[in-house]
């Protein structure tokens, strides 16, 4: 369990984690990013500018 | 082997390559793209020993400019430079298609409002109006009337990112409802699905069902063929049917694009191939080549 940064509400994460990867928070919506996995660690995620691939 | 995938963001179809390639114990560096710095002359260091760079950037920009730094590094990467930009842009990837004969939807191009207002008038309604770059059916448009075409068309040029102003239209496939999507290493076909909906807009990413596909002889050569036009690689093929005969089979195909990063986790739910494990089966290939070479 780790807090959102944007709400302060708790996040239930899984099991395997992965550094990138985005969860959403499901209090208020927000993306966030996994920075660190061991503790978690999550950052609001950047949007991303521009297109993605496909 | 030793695989260096490239990201910003870990997605579904990310984790199941990590995951394949841990279970048959490659060695795997995660490189985060937002954190590089791409020398004119010395690769960065945490490419140091990859034997395969896996582009798996969402933003075309960085895997365009990314996978021409590791062609000048000599790090083998999937897929190649040349692959990525003809994928990247639909004006490069319908002149591929078209050069080598593939049947594609006819389409044109033009820079300003009224020229692009000619091309739809003269192809008649509906049509389609699609940005040069994008994905997931995003900020594409049918055009049913010249009034909502009147209306795109100003709303682009007024509001739209430069880009916007290459009005790329299209004709209108009548397709039966659903497309075809072909996961391909170059060219080989690693599995296949219907996207089906009752909006126009068959992409996985806008909610469409998916459903296995058998592909026929002639739609595997052309996914065939047009891997090979974009310089082959690890691929999605769009296609679509253009008609049904009465026992529901396809009459022919046209190919409308070809992707180059291309996400599989919606095939791989959808078929009973392992996608991920053939994908990965096939990397493994490449890299035994590379280094009998
Ligand atoms: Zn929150």
């Amino acid at each position: 369990m780790t807090d959102c940064v944007e709400c302060g509400a708790e996040v239930s994460l899984h099991d395997n984690l992965e550094v990138g990867e985005i969860i959403d928070c499901t209090t208020c919506g927000a993306e966030l990013e996994v920075i660190d996995v061991e503790p978690p660690e999550l950052d609001k995620a950047p949007e991303l500018e521009e297109d993605w691939g496909e | 082997m030793k695989v260096g995938l490239l990201y910003s963001r870990i997605r579904k179809d990310e984790k199941l390559l990590l995951e394949e390639l841990r279970e048959r114990d490659h060695d795997v560096v995660k490189i985060d793209v937002r954190k590089q710095r791409f020398s004119i002359r010395e690769p960065p260091e945490a490419f140091e020993g990859v034997d395969v760079v896996l582009d798996r950037c969402l933003a075309t920009s960085r895997s365009r400019y990314a996978t021409q730094f590791c062609e000048a590094y000599d790090i083998p990467i999937v897929n190649s430079a040349e692959t990525a930009e003809i994928c990247a842009d639909k004006v490069k990837n319908s002149l591929a298609l078209e050069k080598a004969g593939i049947p594609t939807p006819n389409t044109e191009v033009a820079f300003t409002k009224d020229a692009a207002m000619q091309i739809i008038e003269s192809f008649g309604y509906p049509c389609v109006l699609k940005p040069v770059i994008g994905s997931w059916g995003r900020l594409m448009a049918k055009i049913d009337s010249k009034s909502a075409a009147e209306a795109i068309l100003e709303h682009k040029a007024t509001l739209g990112h430069y880009e916007h102003k290459v009005f790329y239209v299209q004709e209108f496939v009548e397709k039966p409802g659903r497309d075809i999507r072909v996961l391909a290493v170059d060219g080989d076909p690693v599995g296949a699905m219907v996207r089906s909906s009752d909006h126009w807009l068959t992409n996985a990413a806008k909610g469409a069902e998916t459903d296995s596909f058998e592909l026929d002889e002639e739609a595997t050569s052309l996914v065939e063929q047009a891997s090979d036009a974009v310089g082959g690689g690890l691929l999605g093929v769009d296609l679509m049917e253009t008609g049904v005969d009465e026992n529901g089979d396809p009459e022919g195909y046209t190919v409308h694009e070809v992707n180059h990063t291309v996400e599989f986790k919606a095939l791989n739910d959808a078929t009973d191939v392992d996608v991920t494990g053939e994908v990965v089966d096939w990397l493994e290939a490449q890299v035994e080549a590379e280094v009998t070479v």
